[in-house]
């Protein structure tokens, strides 16, 4: 504890007040997730932790350390930026999963998939039973899709 | 005083982010379809790498932040994997 005694106050309060901040709105988060009901509702509670939870510790981080070393350090900024650019991307893919395992199962509560919006939709089913049926293999389906879908 | 008001502060953070991680632990253990299970296991290591940056600025040295580093890095391939795991059944095609 002895590097911490060195810091000034016009430094140190900052630092704890956005420490606290930071800690409560992942804890909110995390309770969020614990108790809100479906998936749907779940997935948004824990981007409080990633998104201001995961600013305000950096930012007491690189005031702190910033003051210590008499020196601008920013090197925090790198976690930051990998932690905003990749949550998006995974809670998308979590979320499209989720809604497809959702309707394989014929689940009633998620909404149906769109008739009309993809022009690939609707004969991605009749070309795919086709080709499961002659059972080439297990990895056959995907490049065949691929394939349809790049040759118009 | 300053220096007992931050660390008062870095213990409270501590103990929030560890409770934190107790209930996204509890949504892992309880979760009742697997993709609640990935979504809770998620948000453990983001906590857990805000927990190793609070014990950072605790002890003062950068070995912490690296380590940080290194979680959010691999945390984004392991749930970028799983999630493709759940939607496709295979990782790698």
């Amino acid at each position: 504890m002895t590097p911490l005694e060195q810091l000034p106050a016009w430094a140190a309060v900052p630092a704890a007040l956005l420490l606290l901040a930071g800690a409560a709105m992942t804890l909110l988060g995390s309770i969020g997730l614990l108790r809100l009901g479906g998936f749907y509702e779940r997935v948004h509670a824990p981007t409080l932790g990633t998104s201001a939870g995961i600013a305000c510790v950096l930012l007491a981080s690189m005031l702190v350390f910033s003051v210590l070393q008499s020196r601008p350090v920013l090197h925090e900024l790198l976690v930051g930026l990998a932690v905003i650019v990749t949550t998006p991307v995974t809670l998308m893919l979590l979320a499209r999963a989720a809604l497809y395992r959702d309707r394989q199962e014929a689940d009633a509560t998620v909404p149906a998939r769109q008739p009309d919006a993809p022009a690939a939709g609707p004969p991605a089913a009749p070309l795919a039973a086709p080709l499961a049926a002659p059972s080439a293999g297990p990895g056959k389906e995907p490049p065949a899709g691929d394939a349809a879908s790049a040759a118009p | 005083m300053s220096a007992t008001l931050l660390a008062g502060a870095i213990l409270a953070s501590g103990v929030m982010i560890a409770l934190a991680m107790a209930c996204a632990t509890l949504r892992l253990l309880r979760g009742p379809r697997a993709q609640d299970r990935v979504l809770a296991l998620d948000a453990l290591y983001v906590n857990g790498m805000l927990l190793l940056l609070v014990f950072g600025i605790r002890s003062g040295t950068t070995l912490y932040f690296e380590a940080a580093l290194v979680i959010a890095l691999l945390g984004f391939v392991a749930t970028a994997a799983l999630a493709k795991f759940l939607m496709r059944g295979e990782v790698i095609e």
